[in-house]
């Protein structure tokens, strides 16, 4: 094909051939990851939506079942999450730099962190159900901590909603968590170098993104109504 | 800190980064449970918001991305304001009209 320009240096095995480069390759995954986040913010966009609307409806009953949520547990899992960006940054750190021992041992702490906050958040519901605070048939209206109250009726709405979020948010870990894996399978049979390692990066924007979530999610569905203790 | 964060500059900003969270989160409990009207919320979205912002111009990178990104990432806090204020247009604007009470 190439007959006339006979000196051309062989391409990369890793560029694909309808890259101009393997910067051009890089931008072009980069930006097309961004768009996907994109979507994923106004797909829970739509969450948060709805939580503000029924939290400013509903004020007194989504503050008094919001406080019924352990704060210890949420207040841990956030700084788990925290810390596994931190590891997750230093991964693709890692990558870039080539050091590919180093690689696999944060891919597997940032895996062990994540797979922390889903045994973390299993307790968490395990304990919803046998609270009956979990939204449907066996729903019990619980009593407010501030006043020993009942609580009103549509606090079952503040745990539809947490449910949703949360547990959305959940699945997210658990797919992040699958492509961590499939990240250590690539990093030990050695397809990661200085020159690419454009899957890590991408990995590693969607686990940020998750934790961005979280950040929201943790004041606004676990301290909500502290101020009213 | 340095140009293009991909030598050993991001590092010190990674751990400056992890720090202003830890902190700000010790910071957001702390602040929920102090009594200031009608400001819990927005102090704790204003938190929330610099650590989203933190983790996503220096652990994803944002600060040393091309505009384009930029304005990718723009677009979707554009349309999530959108999203919500339109809706809040709506749903919360509707008990100014008192003839809706009955």
């Amino acid at each position: 094909m190439a007959s006339s320009t006979p000196a051309a240096p062989a391409a990369p095995p890793e560029l694909r051939h309808h890259f101009a480069s393997l910067e051009a390759q890089k931008e072009a995954s980069s930006l097309g990851m961004w768009i996907f986040l994109v979507t994923e913010v106004l797909f829970f966009g739509g969450m948060f939506t709805a939580y503000a609307i029924y939290r400013e409806t509903y004020r007194h009953a989504f503050e008094g079942a919001s406080n019924l949520l352990d704060l210890r547990l949420g207040a841990f899992n956030t700084v788990v999450l925290i810390v596994s960006s931190l590891t997750m940054a230093l991964a693709v750190w890692a990558s870039q730099q080539g050091r590919t021992r180093l690689l696999g041992l944060f891919l597997v702490l940032t895996m062990t962190l994540g797979t922390t906050f889903l045994v973390v958040k299993y307790f968490e519901y395990a304990h919803k159900f046998e609270n009956h605070e979990v939204p449907g048939p066996h729903f019990v209206v619980p009593l407010d901590e501030a006043t020993h109250q009942l609580l009103p009726r549509q606090s079952e709405m503040f745990f539809s909603l947490y449910f949703c979020m949360t547990g959305l948010h959940a699945l997210h870990m658990i797919i992040g968590i699958g492509l961590l894996l499939w990240l250590l399978r690539k990093a030990l049979r050695g397809d990661f170098t200085v020159r690419y390692n454009t899957p890590v990066d991408m990995v590693g924007l969607y686990w940020h993104f998750v934790d961005i979530v979280w950040i929201f999610l943790f004041p606004l569905l676990y301290l909500l109504g502290r101020h009213t203790l | 800190m340095s140009g293009h964060g991909k030598g050993h500059g991001g590092l010190g900003a990674y751990f400056a980064v992890f720090a202003a969270l830890m902190v700000l989160t010790a910071l957001t409990v702390w602040a929920a449970y102090q009594h200031l009207g009608i400001w819990n919320t927005p102090l704790a979205l204003t938190i929330a918001t610099t650590k989203a912002a933190l983790v996503a111009l220096i652990f994803m990178h944002l600060k040393d991305s091309p505009k384009l990104t930029a304005m990718v990432v723009g677009s979707s806090i554009l349309f999530l304001a959108f999203l919500l204020f339109v809706t809040a247009s709506d749903y919360l604007t509707r008990r100014w009209i008192p003839i809706y009470f009955r």
